[in-house]
């Protein structure tokens, strides 16, 4: 039913990742499908690496100890936004044509008041993306 | 921290191509609190965050509760440092333009920003629209016709000594009754103030923190660049305590900038429109303004701050455009080349800051610009760095110091040597009767579609301010963040509205002078801050690959 499934990733925050990870890796096997590892950073120093070229090879050392893992081909995607804190969605909704992805898994945080105002990412991603969303909290 | 927890893929450190990073303990975030007030999620730097906006809200509370003792208090305080002082603010400022032209032609000028490979992140119209926006766009506003006409009358009316000091605010000697040489005087007066050494101001505060985020791996936050000085003390009190004093000289030469938009704004909207010129309505101006700015934070730096500076950039150069077709073309093209030639001759003599005779005019003029530069260094030196990844220092230097300095040469002879213009051939002394809020429209009040273009010069004072305003937002936020660059939302839409919060406080408590006196306080610690960040780039730039 998926052929290929998008998961973004917050590198800052890998602990937060582990069940939308798990999820990803159980629907690739059953559906036999790839997956892909999308992460968003800026050019500037952040918490999850010193800059994009620290943050790419980071990102594939988690998609490569992924496909360790639970075996189904992956692939990994940096995006580099000058501005995160805002464009974060757009980007995402960008990288899902761009790696022709029919499945997206996105780990998100209980809604609060806040979400009522301006969506998390996952929602936003959910409202607007063409394809299936699983948003794993 | 989530260093240990990810498989791996650490240790992998190279920048775009070969750069030599700098290995320390200290990783970004890791003195952050993530926490929610309310709704709204933050992730500040601790103490900083606190420290910053806890001390910024007191002092509005103390101006706003001794509102007559606080004006004075600071316009003394600001005479007493610029004129005590001003050996060290124009000594100051020569030493960074010598480095700044020192670096264009030296072999450390091929290091490239971001990695040997990086790439620009922005293209040249952006970037430049955003280097200017940021830099000095309600200035030169605000200054451009109203200086060169202060220094053009001051020059021509020659020196006058009391007591054995001269009390005239004439540059140099002046030029008694010879309008030829006191309109040189004036313009090449007028250029110095805003030309390289401003620029250079910015470019070494850029330059520094560019350096040591882009190619070192260290936070974008002004206590990075002082890693070579303090090694991992900088992640300790030494590097809180700088970092507050950015965000203090920040704020507060923000402030600055947006009294003076909001008292043009509403001084040029009485004169054109005979709307009320009130405390209310600059109150009214900087709420506007502050909630356009929001929009413009909120829809972020690509479509917000960057397209905002793209049409202030479009509209300024449409109005400069206006200005040489109508105006006397001949005459400031031909000025262009003579101005720049009397900035260049005067040069030294301008810039000594030793043995000056004219103390009003070195002291009251450009010590205090100097000063006013220096304090709005963290946050436009900051910003430009924001933007400038991916460039060498070569074309960093050239296309920040270099192109602004002539860009700005061409602003002022087309505004100010115009306004003269009118004066010597025209015999048209309106606009030197002028208070100085209108001088601008009575300038174009000569020229055609005067209505228009006056609108023009309204929205373009009100477009600066918005530029200001959401890049000063941006960082702040990032310096109170550790250096994070997508730290929460939330965080933004509070600094903004805190800017304006205490431009309303600062204007209402003591209007322009405690505005103007709290910018030169910050400015002159903030001088130390910048020769120590002179010697950080040379030894920075060093041990780079070239």
């Amino acid at each position: 039913m998926y052929s290929n499934i998008m998961v973004p990733v917050d590198l800052a925050h890998v602990e937060r990742l582990a069940k939308a990870l798990d999820t990803a890796a159980d629907l690739a096997r059953h559906y036999g499908a790839s997956v892909c590892y999308v992460g968003v950073t800026t050019s500037a120093p952040g918490e999850a690496a010193h800059n994009p070229a620290e943050f790419e090879a980071r990102l594939e050392a988690l998609g490569a100890a992924q496909a360790e893992r639970h075996g189904a081909a992956v692939s990994t995607r940096t995006i580099v936004s000058n501005d995160p804190a805002i464009d974060l969605d757009d980007k995402l909704i960008g990288a899902v044509q761009e790696t022709g992805a029919d499945l997206v898994v996105m780990a998100s945080h209980m809604p609060g008041l806040m979400e009522h105002v301006f969506a998390s990412n996952a929602g936003y991603v959910a409202s607007h993306a063409a394809v299936s969303v699983f948003v794993v909290r | 921290m989530s260093e240990q927890q990810t498989p791996d893929g650490v240790g992998i450190r190279n920048p775009d191509g070969p750069a030599n990073i700098i290995e320390t303990e200290y990783e970004i975030g890791q003195d952050n609190i993530s926490t929610s007030v309310g709704p709204f999620g933050l992730d500040i730097h601790n103490p900083v965050f606190m420290i910053s906006g806890l001390t910024i809200v007191a002092f509005v509370f103390l101006t706003l509760a001794f509102q007559d003792a606080v004006g004075p208090l600071f316009g003394d305080l600001r005479v007493w440092l610029t004129s005590t002082l001003d050996w060290f603010f124009l000594s100051a400022a020569n030493i960074f333009v010598l480095l700044c032209l020192f670096l264009v032609v030296s072999p450390l000028g091929k290091v490239r920003l971001g990695g040997k490979d990086a790439k620009p992140d922005y293209s040249y119209p952006g970037w430049f629209a955003m280097l200017f926006a940021a830099g000095m766009g309600i200035g030169l506003m605000y200054f451009g016709v109203s200086e060169p006409i202060s220094h053009f009358n001051s020059s021509i009316g020659g020196t006058t000594v009391e007591n054995g000091v001269r009390t005239d605010w004439a540059p140099l000697g002046a030029a008694v009754g010879d309008q030829e040489a006191a309109r040189q005087l004036g313009m090449a007066a007028t250029i110095f103030h805003w030309g390289l050494h401003p620029w250079a101001i910015y470019a070494i505060v850029a330059l520094a923190l560019a350096l040591f985020s882009y190619n070192k791996g260290l936070p974008l936050t002004i206590r990075s660049v002082f890693y070579p000085i303090f090694g991992e003390r900088v992640w300790g009190w030494t590097g809180h305590v700088i970092d507050t004093l950015a965000v203090f000289a920040t704020l507060f030469g923000l402030a600055t900038s947006l009294g003076f938009g909001a008292e043009q704004a509403s001084a040029g909207l009485e004169y054109l429109y005979g709307l009320p010129n009130t405390d209310g309505s600059k109150v009214f101006l900087i709420l506007a303004i502050t909630a356009v700015a929001l929009v413009s934070v909120i829809a972020g730096m690509d479509a917000g701050v960057k397209r905002l500076s793209e049409i202030n950039m479009m509209m300024a150069i449409l109005l400069l455009g206006f200005i040489i077709v109508v105006g006397p073309t001949l005459n400031i093209i031909t000025g262009y080349f003579s101005n720049l030639g009397s900035y260049l001759a005067a040069l030294p003599a301008l810039s000594n800051p030793f043995g000056r005779e004219d103390a009003n005019f070195s002291q009251g003029w450009t010590s205090f610009y100097w000063a006013w530069w220096i304090s709005w260094s963290p946050f436009v030196g900051m910003f430009i760095a924001r933007v400038s990844r991916g460039r060498t220092v070569r074309e960093f230097i050239i296309c920040v110091l270099l192109i602004p300095s002539a860009v700005c040469v061409l602003w002022m002879t087309a505004f100010g040597g115009t306004a003269i213009y009118q004066i010597i051939n025209d015999g048209f002394t309106g606009v030197a009767e002028a208070d100085q809020n209108f001088k601008l429209f009575v300038m174009l009040s000569q020229y055609p579609l005067a209505g228009l273009t006056s609108f023009v010069g309204i929205v373009l004072v009100v477009v600066f301010f918005v530029t200001s305003s959401d890049s000063g937002s941006l960082v702040i936020d990032t310096i109170t963040a550790g250096g994070k660059v997508d730290a929460p939302l939330p965080q933004r839409v509070f600094w903004c509205t805190f800017e304006g919060l205490v431009a309303i406080a600062l204007l209402l408590g003591g209007g322009l002078t405690a505005l103007q006196a709290m910018s030169v306080s910050t400015g002159f610690p903030f001088t130390i801050v910048l020769l120590l960040a002179c010697y950080a780039i040379v030894k920075g730039l060093m041990d780079e690959p070239r």
